[in-house]
């Protein structure tokens, strides 16, 4: 694709709302996950007002309950966070951090976009169906799902389900693109060894996408077959309300295995980004190189590919032969070996680095704090014998929240501060960003941390209310509305990020081409914010890994990717294991 | 402390494949578009995977029996009752579909216009007369025998479901596929790939249909052999 046959878009509506360029594509996707974001926060903020105290908010019941927390779940797992990782910062940062114009094929990455908010106006629309969206659970399990009973079994769970298969069209044609690009269209110097972890972790990621939505499309197609054809294909002979259905012969359990085949995978789709966004950020602001590039590579490779033979540790209650219990649960802690690495890695990153506490560097650090404790409570949840009595209770809500729930939206924030200054070629306000910081931090620790005592005590997820239950002492009621009111604050500080985030376009503090001194090569584009076709004439060249910072006796504290000077720590380059 | 970029000793055994793997620009050295259809195709495998799966334990975990493939599946022609026939016609034609891509492809790395266009026409027709037999399979079965998705009076009901839905997806990549051959087709028989010289589009074609015949196998296999 030569430079010459680029030509810029000229009017508003090419430039901005019907473009191909991956950088306006990222934003249109950032801007449409945080919408929806919202959304689902605001669904939360809701909940809680029921859990903490009960019955104030009288408009809603118990109905309403279930179908928040379903609407709440779904948006933030797809229509947040994997559209945030994958459509916006995999769609801003591949092109510019491997060193290429664009995606290879624009167009599709423009349909991609559009299909998704396609996919986002559906769920929304389930929304004012009559009977509402979906209650039944974010994991959609049938077949309650599609039975009277349970709230939005007409039009919500039809829309859910048609607008679920939407999405995996848009995230199909988005992680083709992707991959394609990271495969084939790096510049010259650009060998997979030299790539960003970030790119790594969204690379990776696409490639699960790829094969992990493959389940949930066929259990999100069989089940709409189920609901308007009236097959069987999850529906046993069952009464439901007095009545004799014409269901019979299904498998439920297929359902699971399908969905949790797509949901496991889908758990690190959201974290490997978020690895590899932490990774750039501690190492940028701690002035070190990352500790054990190649380890951390591999790790994200080994953990992307055993995710794929772990999902029935979600199943424990569902009931299977043992010895598979046996398997999965040892699949499962598997994993916590290289994540581990992962763990120490960045420890050791920071390790006598020369901390800058600025606020994507707080987040980052937030980051391996939340997940270090989420990981730590997978260990009890992972484990047959202790998961059972644990399962269904608060101490999962508290689990899969800190772990990925509230860590990859650690790293995304962290990501926002940290690109945005490319990305608006301004600075975001960093009083309001240490304020943001500290009170989603430190918010998230009180709205969570409880939660686990709660668990543990028994209380069941997914209840609306919960009367007749006298093992759970009253006190628990004092705790659940601490938690509520944490979670109002944070709730609402998150306008404050927002605010920033619209302000800072136009009075930020302008940032220059590369405010943090990072080496990669988004930040030695010709022009901040980056032109059409990103580089100007003549691509970028590429001579080192992007970890060069304090080399010893060089003359800047960071050596761009594109320098062409004989220094560097990459041990990689100069042969293996020889220490400096 | 410091060491210089371009030292760089050549790396041995498992390394030296993560080497020439990660070398730089492209992992394999092959147009992007294809590298799509491959990466895509993939992704499709997982599909059909999930699809044929799911009918496995639909099919194991169901409480009625299965029809019986050589009886649904038979055609009476004159007065016997021939199993499999229509089946194996069916399959015989998209084999061929198969060949007919193969010279295509092969004619268009010779830049050979007319041929590359006639022989993909070819297997466009021979797919239109799979999915043409495949609706005639479909009205025996649902006018004649009264299978339908949700019912069965042979057995099991799953086996409607399972049958229309990965036959009819099946069908569906087929009919995509004819679209594509003819679009493809048709541009290369007016010229457009003539000042580039480039025919790759004929062979990414290719590599999705030849796909497209590999899955019909499966589903040949599990659903009239089992
Ligand atoms: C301040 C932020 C958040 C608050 C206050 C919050 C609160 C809640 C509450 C109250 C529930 C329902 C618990 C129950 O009754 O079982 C819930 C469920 C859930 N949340 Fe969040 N949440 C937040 C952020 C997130 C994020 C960022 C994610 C992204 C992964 C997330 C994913 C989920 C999921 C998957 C469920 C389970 C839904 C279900 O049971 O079907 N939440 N959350
Ligand atoms: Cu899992």
């Amino acid at each position: 694709m030569a430079y010459a046959e680029h030509h810029a878009p000229q009017s508003f509506w090419t430039k901005y709302v019907w473009s191909q360029d991956h950088k306006v594509i990222a934003v249109q996707y950032t801007i449409t996950a945080i919408l929806v974001g919202l959304v689902a926060l605001v669904l939360s903020d809701l909940m809680r007002m029921q859990i903490g105290f009960p019955g104030r908010l009288a408009f809603i019941d118990a109905n309403h309950y279930y179908q928040f927390v379903t609407m709440h779940g779904m948006i933030m797992v797809i229509y947040l966070l994997t559209a945030l990782f994958l459509g916006g910062f995999g769609n801003y940062l591949i092109p510019l951090m491997v060193g290429a114009r664009d995606m290879v094929f624009p167009f599709l990455n423009m349909l991609s976009y559009w299909v998704y908010l396609l996919a986002v106006l559906i769920l929304m629309a389930s929304f004012f169906v009559p009977g509402g969206p979906t209650g039944a659970g974010w994991t959609l399990y049938p077949p309650q799902a599609i039975l009277p009973g349970t709230p939005g079994s007409d039009g919500g769970i039809v829309l859910m389900l048609i607008s679920l298969v939407t999405f995996i069209v848009a995230a199909t044609m988005g992680g083709l693109n992707y991959v394609t690009t990271v495969l084939q269209a790096r510049t010259q110097g650009m060998t997979l060894m030299r790539l960003p972890l970030t790119v790594w972790g969204i690379f990776v990621a696409s490639i699960m996408a790829l094969l992990a939505f493959p389940a949930l499309f066929v259990s999100g197609v069989m089940m709409l077959f189920d609901k308007l054809l009236g097959t069987s294909f999850f529906m046993p002979a069952m009464v439901s309300m007095g009545q004799t259905l014409a269901y019979k012969g299904g498998s439920p359990i297929l359902f699971q295995h399908l969905f949790w085949f797509f949901g496991h995978p889908e758990v690190y789709i959201v974290a490997l980004p978020a690895f590899g966004i932490v990774s750039d950020l501690l190492s940028v602001h701690a002035r070190k190189n990352i500790f054990g590039y190649r380890m951390m590579v591999w790790a994200i490779v080994i953990i992307g590919a055993l995710s794929f033979v772990v999902w029935a540790h979600h199943m424990y209650v569902s009931g299977m032969n043992p010895y598979f219990g046996f398997f999965f649960a040892t699949t499962t802690l598997i994993i916590a070996v290289p994540t581990a690495i992962k763990v120490y890695n960045w420890l050791l990153t920071l390790w006598r680095g020369n901390l800058h506490l600025t606020t994507p560097m707080l987040f980052a650090l937030g980051f391996i704090s939340t997940f270090a404790i989420g990981g730590l409570t997978g260990l009890f949840l992972g484990n047959v014998s202790t998961d059972i009595p644990l399962s269904n209770t608060y101490f999962v809500v508290a689990h899969f929240h800190m772990v990925m729930g509230v860590s990859p939206i650690l790293a995304i924030f962290g990501g926002i501060y940290h690109w945005y200054p490319k990305v608006t070629g301004r600075l975001l306000n960093e009083t309001l960003g240490k304020l943001h910081f500290w009170v989603t931090f430190l918010g998230t620790y009180a709205i969570y941390f409880p939660m686990h005592y709660l668990g543990i005590l028994g209380m069941p997820r997914r209840y609306y209310a919960y009367p007749n239950y006298e093992f759970i002492p009253p006190s628990a009621q004092y705790l659940n509305a601490f938690i509520t009111v944490a979670a109002l604050i944070v709730g609402v500080c998150q306008l404050v990020f927002i605010y920033n985030l619209i302000r800072s376009v136009f009075n930020g503090q302008p940032a220059g081409p590369n405010p943090w001194g990072a080496a990669s090569l988004e930040w030695q584009t010709p022009h901040t914010p980056p032109q059409h076709g990103n580089w100007g004439p003549a691509l970028p060249q590429v001579h080192r890994w992007p970890y060069d910072y304090s080399v010893p006796e060089a003359d800047a504290d960071f050596l761009p990717q594109t320098s062409t000077s004989p220094l560097t720590i990459d041990e990689a380059t100069h042969g293996h294991g020889d220490k400096p | 402390m410091a060491h210089l970029t371009h030292s760089p000793s050549e790396p041995t055994g498992l390394r030296s494949l993560v080497a020439d793997w990660s070398a730089d620009r492209e992992a394999f050295k092959v147009p992007c578009g294809k590298a799509m259809m491959w990466i895509f195709l993939l992704s499709d495998t997982f599909i059909f995977g999930c699809f044929l799966t799911g009918y496995m334990t639909e099919r194991m975990a169901s409480p009625v029996p299965w029809p019986n493939a050589s009886e649904v599946f038979a055609l009476t022609i004159g007065n016997a009752k021939i199993p499999l026939i229509l089946i194996a016609i069916m399959t015989f034609v998209l084999i061929s579909s198969s060949g007919t891509m193969a010279m295509a492809v092969n004619c268009a790395y010779r830049k050979d216009r007319a041929k590359t266009a006639a022989l993909m026409f070819a297997t466009a027709a021979f797919g239109v007369m799979f999915v043409s037999m495949q609706a005639f399979e479909w009205t025996k079965l649902i006018v004649h025998e009264g299978i339908r998705p949700w019912g069965n009076p042979l057995g099991a009901a799953q086996f409607g479901a399972c049958f229309f839905m990965i036959t009819g997806f099946h069908g569906l990549h087929v009919s995509a596929g004819v679209i594509y051959l003819l679009t493809v087709a048709t541009k290369v028989l007016k010229g457009r790939y003539e000042e580039s010289g480039n025919y790759q589009i004929v062979e990414i074609a290719g590599l999705y249909w030849h796909f497209v015949d590999l899955v019909w196998v499966f589903i040949f296999a599990f659903f009239y052999l089992w």
